[in-house]
Parts: structure tokens; C-alpha cells; sequence
């Protein structure tokens, strides 16, 4: 995953609150591969009319080449799905603004290097109320600066750190091999029924 | 005992503690990763590394997300590809599978507690959101995503920043008719679906003691439902009983006794939050729109948007959505099937709890009834709890995800209003279109039995 620090691009607002991960991408997409790329599943039944075909009001319809979302509060709630990341990151997402996010959403965002940024919800309102419009995030100042003005968002310190470094964590935990060996073994002594029988 | 007092959840979380970094990120050893056909990318990005399982003993994979609930899949389906794909994945990492026909298949929140692989103070993992459900028994429990599956895979391990803790207490008894299900829905419609975001949740007060552990193991399904990182329970006497006996329960029980004893929050211990909630007022509860914290007492009307303020347009959309009229009662509303099943109500006690409204009353809609494990369904066959369901007229089928999901193809048709046990009335979650109302097994017979919403409290005169 290669690392960032700072993005320009258009953003498109979505008013909605609580997002799931069900709307984000149908249950049924999700036995694909992910080589098949997940771009087309992104709020797949949201974007269409009954008749299956695109809803033109939809703000997604109307945003091509958008990389940044602004939402309203407990996006991406709902399942532990990473497909949900897939989609917004398949369909050139980068960033998502919100007011909160679900937890375990946000943490795969992040693996993903898609940035959940939180901002207050009267910042979201004012941006939900210029969208579409072009920013650039700044992870270094934990800024989103628009000709109007600046807005601050926030992001945990230790994604924030992942985001901009790129890190992979598995390469990251394996320098700590020895140490996880010791734990292992006190736990597995103090614990023994933490190893199942065979 | 020395040092400071901690809670519950901050012994689980230094116990599993093998490093904190500077930047307050800490890496828990993990006793048990539990995986199902849903976590193909996983193994994809394990392949794609070309990396060993690091501990297949402390993983166990099990069939249930596509897995049929009738019959076999169709030769080259995709049903059929995908419970094949996690056969061989576990074939080839040596990890223990319970595969379809299994006499340990089922619902992998079902089937964990029910097997003894979750135990208290364990870490317990899964790529599933629910994965909550197990706290029930005084584990640390939570879901997560492809990309920490396979870090799991690779290195029994995870990079996690420490959450919050809540104490939500629930003071008091509940009244009859009303379980865990209806508490689950109380808190969250009363602290919104990002209630406990950031939380560790510890269940506590006089109306959590008193749930069995197949109530506890609902309520805390549903923390995710709220925004919780996790839920738990101390385990009392109610969780070793339970426990005592199971496949892999510890052949020192004695010993691992004695050390679960300490699993409780100290008394002076401090928590981040506190929530307290008066068990004696919590009615049957149903939802009446597109999440969760859309739920109201039975006996509520559907909801004014004009009324909502400034969740107005959120109301009405969900209103719309439902197929709901504003200012209506709740009770009446006319319902075209019902679902009994999923990991937050298939247990046992579950399919009692509607077995005691259905006997000898007809279901005047068709519904399934789907319970959450092979070892369930034997239970309930020898107890003649689907001879109740079939008289009734509902379907008797197989353990899976079946309809709280859709996955291998039980699905609710569009417009379609279903009364579910289930965990989330998501748009489309039961299907393209589907409307979903969820409420406890009790409540969804009682749903069964009068076409309509209704309250179960009537129906039981006489029978518990
Ligand atoms: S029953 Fe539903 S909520 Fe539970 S694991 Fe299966 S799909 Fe997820």
C-alpha cells in the first residue's frame, strides 16, 4: 500500500445518515474476486431507480471522477465487509468525510489507504451544503481546505501514521516475532485451555 | 490482585497485550480465529504472500454464510464454489472445518460458544461483524476485516487501538414476555446506532445476571448494532454450567475455574461511561424503519417525520421505504412471511421462546425457521419443537446464515414486509426491496400467528 499525505480532488456529497456497509455493497456482489474490481457494486441498489436503471438524481450518478465522499453521521456501519472499502476504493475513492464512522469500516478504510476523516457535524452540514466542490486533505495538518475556507478534521494518530507511511503490517509484526513467541508461551502455560485439544 | 483497579475488559485487554507502541497502537495475541466462506479475500491475500497459517490449531473454519438451508448447490453455482473454496482453503492450511453435513455445522456465533471454543478470557476473532456475540461468556470478542484476516493467518496477532469502556446496566425485571432481544433494541434506539461507538461494552446490572447465557449471547450480538467495538458479560456461575461438558471445553475445568473467577470488574474500578437503564420499563420491542435505532414499543404508532425535527427527512425516507404510514399503530400492520434463524436468535432457547406461541395455533403466513446449528436442530427435534413449527405450517429447514443475509440465495422479494429474528433491517439486507422488522422469536410468532405486528404478551396467557 503506498503511503500519502496529501490529495486534491472533487469531492460529492451523499446526505445520508447511517450508510451501511449493506448499501455500500449488496451481500450479493461479494463472492467475486476482487481482481474482477468492485467499482460497479459501489451503493449499487442506491444508484438505480426501480427500473435498474441509473437514478439520474443520484449525487453519485452526477460526480464522475469524484475521489472524495461527505456524509453524514455512522457511515459505513454494519458488517465487517471490507468489500464496502473495495467499492469506494475500486470507484476512485480516497477520502470519506463524516461525522463518525462505524468502527471496524474505518479501520479497513485505513488498511485500504482510504482516509475516514471525522469532522464535527455542522461541518459536514456546510460541506454537504457547497458539494460538489474540489478539496485537498492534508493527513499532515488534519485540515480540508476548500476556496471558502478550512475545515479541521480528525483521524486516531496511529492511522494517521499508517495512512501517510504506507506501512503494511504484516511486515511490521514479524520484527516483533521473538516477542510474540514469549507471549505465546507464559500464555499457553498460564492458560492451557487457550490451546484446544487436538 | 495488585495495582490499580480495572475493569473487566482492561484484564482481557493486558492479558493478550504482547507489545504497546509508542503511539498507543497494541499487538494482541489472538487464542482463537474463526473463518467461514466469507473470508476468501483473506486467504487471497495470504496466497498472494505466499504465506503459511501461523497457528491452524487455533483456527476453525465453518460453512454457514452460502450454505443452503434445503437441499445441495447446483453443480458449478456459486453458492456451490464458494462453501467448496473454504474446504480447501482449511485442506490446505490444516485448519479443523466444519463443512456442510457436519454435525457440528452451523452459525460460526452459534457454533463457537456452543463447542467450547470460545471460553472466558479468551481473544476471539472473526471476519464478521457479530463476532461480539461471543463477550456473552466473558470473552474479548470483535469482528474485522479481510485485511486483518489475513494478519491473523499470518501471525496469530493484531494491531488494535485500545477502545473505551462503557458499563451499560440494565437494573431491575424484565417483565413477561420481554428478553434480550428487547433490551438490545431499547438501548440502542435510545443511544442511536453510533451509541457506543468506540466502546468496549460491559453488560451489567441485576437484568443481565439474570439472562441465561442464550440471552446474553443475543444481547451481546446487537453491541455492533449500537456502534459497540465489542460487548461482554463476567461469567458467573450461569456461564460455567452452561459450559461444563462442551467438545472443547478444558480438560482441567477446575483450574481454568478458578482462573475465570477473576474475571469481573473490580469494584472501584472506572469506566469511561456509564449508562444505566430500568429493566422493569422495557416493553416488546419491533423496528419500524432502515436501522436498528429505528425501533419502538409495540404498542408505539409509526413515526411523524413532520414531528422528527431534524431527522425529518431521514424518517420519511425510511418510511417511504418501509411501506409505513405516519400516526398508524404499529400493531395491525399486516405482515407477508415470517423468519426465525441467525446468529442473534437460533439458539435453543430461541426456538422455545416461539414454540411456546405457535403450539397448537396456526401460522395465518408462510415463514422459515432455520436454527442455528446442526446441534441445535437435534436438540429441538428431540425436545418436538419442529413438529410445532411444521404443524404451525412454517418451513423446518437447515442451519445457516439463510435470510439475515440472503447469501445463498433465502431471500425476501421485493416490497415483501417480513417479520425476522434477525440482527439488521438494513435496505435490501433480506433482499432487494425487502422490508424488515426485527423483534424477538417471541414476538415474530406471535407476528406468525396473526399475520400482523402484535403483541406477544396476550398470546402467552396461560402458557409460561
Ligand atoms: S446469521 Fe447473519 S449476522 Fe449472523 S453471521 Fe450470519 S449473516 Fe452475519
Amino acid at each position: 500500500m503506498a503511503g500519502w499525505s496529501e490529495h486534491t480532488g472533487q469531492a460529492v456529497g451523499l446526505p445520508l445518515e447511517n450508510v451501511d456497509t449493506d448499501q455500500l455493497i449488496p451481500a450479493r456482489f461479494m463472492s467475486a474476486p476482487r481482481s474482477a474490481g468492485y467499482g460497479g457494486y459501489l451503493l449499487h441498489d442506491l444508484r438505480q431507480g426501480p427500473d435498474g436503471a441509473p437514478d439520474p438524481a443520484f449525487p453519485l450518478n452526477r460526480a464522475e471522477g469524484a475521489s472524495i465522499l461527505i456524509a453524514r453521521r455512522n457511515f459505513g456501519c454494519g458488517s465487517s465487509r471490507e468489500a464496502a472499502v473495495y467499492a469506494l476504493a475500486d470507484a476512485g475513492f480516497r477520502v470519506v468525510v463524516a461525522p463518525s464512522f462505524g468502527d471496524i469500516f474505518a479501520s479497513n478504510a485505513v488498511g485500504n489507504g482510504v482516509l475516514p476523516a471525522r469532522v464535527t457535524d455542522a461541518d459536514a452540514e456546510s460541506l454537504l451544503n457547497r458539494a460538489p466542490l474540489a478539496l485537498t486533505v492534508d493527513l499532515e495538518a488534519c485540515e480540508l481546505r476548500h476556496k471558502g475556507g478550512t475545515v479541521p478534521f480528525e483521524i486516531d494518530p496511529v492511522w494517521r501514521l499508517k495512512l501517510i507511511n504506507g506501512w503494511d503490517d504484516i511486515d511490521l509484526t514479524r520484527a516483533y516475532g521473538d516477542r510474540i513467541a514469549a507471549h505465546a508461551t507464559r500464555w499457553a502455560a498460564q492458560a492451557p485451555w487457550s490451546v484446544p485439544p487436538g | 490482585m495488585t495495582g490499580a483497579p480495572a475493569t473487566l475488559f482492561d484484564k482481557l485487554w493486558s492479558a493478550h497485550e504482547v507489545v504497546r507502541r509508542d503511539d498507543g497502537a497494541s499487538l494482541l495475541w489472538v487464542d482463537r480465529h474463526l473463518v467461514h466462506e466469507g473470508s476468501h479475500h483473506g486467504f487471497a491475500k495470504l496466497a498472494a504472500r505466499d504465506l503459511p497459517v501461523a497457528r491452524p490449531d487455533l483456527t476453525f473454519a465453518v460453512a454457514d454464510h452460502y450454505v443452503p438451508t434445503r437441499g445441495v448447490p447446483a453443480v458449478g453455482s456459486d453458492i456451490a464454489r464458494m462453501i467448496r473454496q473454504l474446504a480447501e482453503n482449511a485442506a490446505r492450511h490444516g485448519i479443523r472445518h466444519f463443512g456442510m453435513g457436519d454435525a457440528r455445522q452451523g452459525i460460526v456465533h452459534v457454533i463457537g460458544p456452543e463447542l467450547g471454543l470460545t471460553l472466558p478470557g479468551l481473544l476471539v476473532v472473526c471476519g464478521d461483524s457479530h463476532t461480539s456475540t461471543h463477550g456473552a461468556l466473558g470473552a474479548m470478542a470483535f469482528g474485522i476485516g479481510a485485511t486483518e484476516v489475513a494478519h491473523v493467518l499470518a501471525t496469530q496477532t493484531l494491531w488494535q487501538k485500545k477502545p473505551r469502556r462503557m458499563r451499560l446496566r440494565f437494573d431491575g425485571a424484565l417483565g413477561p414476555g420481554v428478553g434480550a432481544k428487547d433490551m438490545a433494541l431499547n438501548w440502542i434506539a435510545r443511544l442511536g446506532a453510533d451509541g457506543a461507538g468506540g466502546h468496549a461494552i460491559e453488560y451489567a446490572g441485576s437484568a443481565v445476571r439474570a439472562l441465561s447465557v442464550e440471552g446474553r449471547l443475543t444481547l451481546c450480538n446487537l453491541s455492533i448494532e449500537g456502534g459497540g467495538r465489542l460487548g461482554i458479560v463476567a461469567p458467573d456461575a450461569a456461564t460455567l454450567d452452561w459450559l461444563r461438558g462442551r467438545d472443547f471445553a478444558p480438560a482441567d475445568w477446575d483450574h481454568a475455574a478458578e482462573a475465570w473467577a477473576a474475571l469481573v470488574s473490580d469494584p472501584d474500578a472506572v469506566f469511561d461511561r456509564e449508562e444505566v437503564i430500568d429493566a422493569t420499563e422495557i416493553a416488546p420491542i419491533v423496528t419500524w424503519g432502515t436501522s436498528p435505532e429505528e425501533a419502538l414499543p409495540i404498542t408505539a404508532t409509526v413515526p411523524d417525520p413532520d414531528r422528527a425535527g431534524a431527522a425529518a427527512d431521514r424518517v420519511r425516507a425510511a418510511l417511504d421505504y418501509m411501506g409505513l404510514v405516519p400516526g398508524r399503530p404499529l400493531i395491525g400492520t399486516p405482515v407477508d412471511q415470517v423468519f426465525i434463524g441467525s446468529c442473534t436468535n437460533a439458539r435453543i432457547e430461541d426456538l422455545r421462546a416461539a414454540a411456546a406461541v405457535l403450539a397448537g395455533r396456526r401460522a395465518r403466513v408462510p415463514g422459515r425457521v432455520s436454527p442455528g446449528s446442526a446441534q441445535v436442530a437435534a436438540q429441538a427435534m428431540a425436545e418436538g419443537l419442529d413438529r410445532v413449527f411444521i404443524e404451525a405450517g412454517l418451513d423446518w429447514v437447515g442451519s445457516g446464515c439463510s435470510m439475515c443475509v440472503g447469501m445463498n440465495g433465502d431471500l425476501v422479494a421485493p416490497g415483501m414486509r417480513c417479520a425476522s429474528t434477525t440482527n439488521r433491517n438494513f435496505r435490501g439486507r433480506q433482499g432487494p426491496g425487502a422490508r424488515t422488522h426485527l423483534m424477538s422469536p417471541a414476538m415474530v410468532a406471535a407476528a406468525a400467528v396473526t399475520g400482523t405486528l402484535a403483541d406477544v404478551r396476550p398470546l402467552l396467557k396461560g402458557r409460561v
